[in-house]
């Protein structure tokens, strides 16, 4: 995983609550089998009515991502997260994420950063009335810099750490490979196994 | 201070615990499917690893296969290639694969429950987020990212923060006509879809008790659509009643010890919950969704609401989107509502009992003309045990579709989508906008409402059918 530190880039709005992972990425583009090559397929079918910002130039090269709340909600699919990191977003703000969602962007290392609705809301304003605006998020010191305002965000300190340092999470549990034996061990033996 | 459900099998999973981190938790049961496993079998390859423990893992074709002429190659393309994938990482790493047209195939969450692979007090995995459903056992069921499939995959194990958790308490006793679907649906609608967020709901009461595993398994299941990663109920004598003498339930002195040790999992009375909400189940009357998510939903007499009426912005708005997708007006009543078409299915509601109670609404009547049905098993094994009931024949009799077991219109990965435009009573778990095919209007719905609907062509309960005197 990349090693994320800080990043500036512009930031698009996308003033809605509950855009649900089949709204992120439909059903249908979850057929491929490659873990890249989905950005194509990111709000697929949101996109297609023309106020959607994802394809106007004013957005063009969006990089931060500012959701309403309820992020990412329903299906598990990591897809959501790929699809958003292809098309080019380093970060989604947002008030409040659903709970697979985040764990997936935490895996894959889109960072999640969870900000109170009323500075989101501050956030809309501010890319409303000023075009082009580029925010700064600063992972280690949990800060987003939008126009003369900071804002803090709340990150899990875990997750904040392995993205900081760019750690893969198999290789982190591997080192823990002799305790997995040793409660393999004392698993009790009605549990099933399927052999 | 004593232990809840939840976390009672969450500690008993810690393979290792350190401050500051999260907690290194056992994983007994993961469950693959096609669509979301190939990236992490890639990513298992690229790093040489193996599939640690293929003893402790299943895989099952049951998202985007068809419904009919399984006996031939998936005509989809990209979807055959995805079967064929799975089928390849399984062979290559010695994975128990259920295929499609096969006697034990059928949605993954419908067939762990039937062969005795999800007992209480477990932990299980699955790259889907309707996992909760294993929760009506007692089991820790949640839904996994493809990078959590590949982490189980390599080691057995997730990195994990705590859940908190929380009681929902359904008090008092379900009226006729009320069905499991009906109480999640009113549970969401009153504590939205990020409501369950950070935590594990735990379903507690006399109508919870009285309830057979199929229907807590319908309520577990949409837990997730509440915005918690897992439902949980406690193992109790239905329970047992359940697994005795399924192929992987133990037997004899396993038996009793496996089951002495399941029913003391149930929540201490001391023990102390994050949160706790409490609805009576008197007040719950049959539930339908009239906007695109899950807690857009009102009692089936009521009616689509004005956004107007909403105090908050974001609320009204959301509304208003919702009313402008859906097509509806403010003010109409549900039961005026046409639809299109029915699907009756799902790992929410493909189980034997929901076949019966919507075979029983349709038995001695047709569907109207020009509405489709569609009823899909939820596995083959259901679809053999309606077909010696004789239930396929009444919902041919009634003019409607009999389907192989798969996810099928759920979610529109396989042909089974509905056309935009068209609008569908679905006994499913999302009304998301476009979920069951671009454009598709779903309102969700239990299977007797969504027998009664295909009677009648708009939305109904079977006591409509009696009012208008075309009732048994």
């Amino acid at each position: 995983m990349q090693k994320f530190t800080v990043h500036t880039g512009v930031a698009m709005p996308l003033q809605q609550t509950n855009v649900d992972t089949d709204q992120i990425i439909p059903s249908k583009f979850l057929k491929r089998i490659s873990r890249i090559g989905f950005a194509d397929a990111l709000f697929a079918d949101l996109r297609a009515d023309d106020n959607f910002p994802l394809d106007s130039p004013r957005f063009a090269g969006a990089s931060i991502l500012v959701a309403g709340a309820d992020f990412g909600t329903g299906s598990s699919r990591e897809h959501a997260v790929w699809a958003l990191m292809d098309h080019g977003f380093k970060v989604v703000i947002s008030p409040k994420f659903a709970d697979i969602f985040r764990g997936n962007c935490g895996k894959a290392g889109l960072v999640a950063a969870k900000l109170d609705q009323a500075d989101v809301e501050e956030i809309w304003s501010a890319i409303d009335s000023i075009p082009g605006l580029e925010l700064t998020v600063n992972l280690a010191d949990q800060s987003i810099t939008c126009a003369d305002r900071k804002y803090a965000f709340d990150i899990d300190n875990y997750v904040k750490w392995r993205l900081l340092e760019g750690l893969d999470d198999i290789d982190l549990t591997e080192q823990a490979s002799a305790d997995i034996e040793s409660f393999e061990a004392r698993r009790p033996t009605f549990l099933p196994t399927v052999r | 201070m004593g232990y809840t459900l939840a976390e009672k099998v969450w500690n008993s999973h810690i393979v290792r615990h350190a401050d500051g981190k999260p907690d290194l938790l056992y994983i007994d049961l993961h469950l693959v499917n096609e669509v979301t496993s190939p990236q992490a079998f890639q990513g298992l390859a690229l790093a040489g690893r193996k599939v640690r423990r293929p003893d402790l893992t299943i895989a099952m074709e049951d998202h985007n296969v068809p419904t009919i002429g399984i006996d031939k190659p998936i005509a989809d393309l990209t979807s055959r290639l995805q079967v064929q994938t799975l089928r390849e990482n399984c062979a290559t790493y010695g994975i128990n694969l259920f295929n499609m047209g096969g006697t034990e195939q059928g949605i993954v969450h419908v067939v762990g429950p039937q062969l005795g692979l999800t007992q209480p007090g477990m932990t299980i995995v699955c790259g889907d987020s309707h996992t909760s459903t294993h929760g009506a056992f007692g089991a820790l069921a949640f839904g996994i990212g493809t990078s959590e499939a590949e982490h189980v995959l390599a080691t057995q194990t997730l990195p994990l923060q705590p859940f908190k958790t929380m009681a929902v308490n359904i008090q008092g006793r379900l009226s006729p006509g009320v069905t499991s679907k009906d109480v999640i649906l009113a549970l969401i609608a009153q504590i939205g879809t990020g409501g369950g967020q950070g935590y594990v709901l735990e379903y507690r009461g006399d109508a919870i008790k009285d309830m057979s595993m199929e229907a807590r398994m319908t309520i577990c299941n949409m837990s997730v659509e509440a915005g918690a990663r897992a439902g949980l109920i406690a193992p109790d004598t239905t329970t047992l009643d359940y697994l005795r003498g399924k192929p992987h339930t133990p037997v004899g002195d396993e038996w009793n010890a496996a089951s002495e040790y399941w029913l003391s999992l149930a929540s201490d009375a001391d023990a102390v919950y994050d949160a706790e909400v409490t609805l009576s189940a008197e007040s719950i009357t049959p539930f339908v969704t009239w906007g695109t998510n899950p807690a857009q939903a009102v009692p089936i007499s009521g009616s689509v609401p004005d956004p107007d009426d909403y105090s908050e912005e974001r609320e009204r708005s959301a509304a208003k989107k919702s009313l402008a997708y859906m097509g509806l007006e403010p003010g109409t009543a549900m039961r005026d509502i046409p639809v299109d078409i029915v699907f009756l299915g799902s790992c929410t509601n493909g189980r034997i009992e929901d076949l019966r109670a919507a075979a029983a609404v349709l038995a001695g009547h047709r569907i109207k003309d020009g509405l489709q049905m569609l009823v899909v098993p939820g596995s083959m094994k259901v679809k053999a045990q309606a077909e010696a009931e004789g239930l396929d024949q009444v919902f041919l009799d009634a003019g409607a579709e009999w389907r192989f077991a798969g996810c099928s219109m759920c979610l529109g990965m396989n042909p089974d989508q509905v056309p935009a435009g068209k609008r569908c009573a679905s006994t499913s778990n999302r009304n998301f906008e476009g979920r069951q095919g671009r454009g598709s209007m779903t309102h969700l719905v239990s299977p007797p409402v969504a027998a009664a609907t295909a009677i009648r062509g708009t939305i109904s309960t079977p006591s409509d059918l009696r009012k208008i005197g075309t009732g048994k």
